[in-house]
């Protein structure tokens, strides 16, 4: 009798810890979704803002053409991370260098743009907050005992940060 | 922690509804005794009423909230900015994204409400829009994303429809004693109504008081706590503080209910913490802002 419910007591233990893992993955997919979606969303406006950009800051137009020419779409966690940050840095520079053109600055379809770009960057920047925070989670919920017998059962291995360098957020932020 | 102040919110607005259906159903049930004189009518009127009132309060609050601060839906190609800028923090915090509203009005100020996250409303000033910059901006819908999470929307949005309800209702009681003495005086039974009515007359405000009191202050202080933690960016939230501050005029035709809703007392009042007052003072909020970290 005791033998029983010491099994059932196991495995309903076992049941919650498999949904407790599967809704941390789960959760990681869409953190990672949430980047994804901002990612393409600027992929999308920048075609935009190279149109509406014609004629000024030359130089600063085309390396944003090939940089974005050169967009690798197979790539692994960390090269799209590195990819992303020089989309993002040379977005930055195309805008503060049409900021100096005072007809461009005067541009409804320009302004509209420049708030949409740097609000997706930001949003980057939070997403990738957002998923790097769920990833340890979950991370640390796979490796420590006795979830990790199991997470190597269902196959589940560390994820891949979403990461270039740590204190990026910080430097953006220059204002005050 | 979050999760405990979500319980304790969903607890504290579970005692708020039975306390508003009791209130409501007695007073009812004393109305109707003035002018149906029967008891089992008026309890069924009584009943019946106040589990109506409960559900339309519960369900439609932030809907009433908003029509009596006259705001409006912000459309994203009108208020473009701050549109984005919510997005972005609701992606930083996970949350769905709630409907953004504006008020007409030059002061500085903002609120949110609604009964859960999947239904919450942000509503900000138009003076608000036009004084902060992003970083500001960021910082004070950050602490209103916050009121949403922890749901104390829920509590202070039901808290302040059901106090008005009641306080309506009790007027009413006044009136339907005076109605009622000027008819017929030699009725024995209608002292006790009469005495009830006015114990009722008497605890309202300070009812209303006390609930007031029970839903601000230290949350408003956990509320920037955890802003910060989303913007991980506390000059922002700081600044636009000492802006609200400064700029800001008192708002007229503000409804009195609903001022402990806002992120700063609208009707600015000489600040200092009292146990009377609905907001802490912003003095101390930036000094307990600077000391995070």
């Amino acid at each position: 009798m005791i033998i029983i419910i010491i099994i059932v007591i196991l495995l309903l233990a076992l049941i919650l810890l498999y949904n407790h893992l599967v809704s941390l993955n789960i959760r990681c997919k869409n953190a990672w979704s949430q980047i994804d979606n901002q990612l393409k969303r600027r992929y999308d406006l920048i075609p935009n803002l190279i149109e509406v950009t014609k004629g000024y800051a030359d130089y600063e137009r085309k390396t944003l053409v090939n940089i974005i020419n050169q967009r690798n779409k197979n790539a692994k966690m960390s090269d799209i991370a590195k990819e992303s940050e020089t989309v993002s840095k040379n977005v930055k520079t195309l805008l503060m260098t049409a900021e100096n053109y005072p007809e461009l600055k005067a541009n409804e379809v320009f302004k509209n743009l420049q708030i949409e770009l740097t609000g997706t960057e930001d949003k980057i920047a939070f997403a990738r907050q957002f998923y790097n925070d769920t990833v340890q989670h979950f991370n640390t919920a796979i490796t420590v005992f006795p979830n990790n017998i199991l997470a190597h059962i269902m196959n589940y291995k560390e994820k891949e940060y979403f990461k270039v360098n740590e204190n990026e957020k910080e430097v953006v932020k220059v204002k005050l | 922690m979050i999760l405990k102040e979500v319980r304790k919110n969903k607890t504290k607005t579970f005692f708020i509804v039975s306390l508003f259906f009791v209130l409501v159903t007695l007073c009812v049930y004393f109305l109707s005794l003035i002018f149906f004189e029967d008891s089992l009518v008026a309890i069924t009127i009584g009943l019946t009423f106040s589990i109506f009132s409960s559900f339309i309060s519960y369900y439609n609050s932030d809907q009433i909230i908003l029509s009596i601060n006259g705001a409006r839906e912000a459309t994203r190609e009108e208020f473009l900015q701050v549109n984005i800028t919510l997005e972005t923090l609701c992606i930083a915090t996970g949350l769905p994204m709630p409907k953004l509203y504006v008020m007409e009005s030059e002061s500085l100020n903002a609120f949110a409400t609604g009964r859960n996250p999947r239904h919450a409303v942000i509503c900000v000033t138009t003076g608000l829009i036009e004084k902060l910059d992003k970083y500001e901006m960021e910082g004070v819908l950050a602490h209103e994303l916050s009121h949403i999470k922890n749901y104390d929307i829920l509590v202070s949005t039901i808290a302040i429809v059901m106090v008005g309800f009641v306080t309506i209702l009790s007027d009413m009681l006044v009136r339907g004693r005076f109605y009622n003495s000027s008819n017929n005086k030699n009725d024995n039974s209608n002292s006790i109504i009469q005495l009830i009515g006015l114990i009722f007359i008497i605890l309202s405000p300070i009812f209303a008081n006390l609930l007031n009191l029970l839903i601000s202050r230290n949350r408003e202080y956990l509320a920037d706590a955890s802003a910060v933690e989303i913007t991980r960016n506390k000059e922002g939230l700081i600044s636009a503080l000492k802006k609200i501050e400064d700029l800001s005029k008192p708002m007229e035709n503000i409804n009195k209910a609903t001022e402990s809703l806002f992120i700063a007392d609208p009707k600015k009042s000489e600040e200092k913490d009292s146990i009377w007052s609905t907001h802490p003072s912003t003095v101390n909020r930036i000094k307990k802002l600077q000391n995070i970290n």
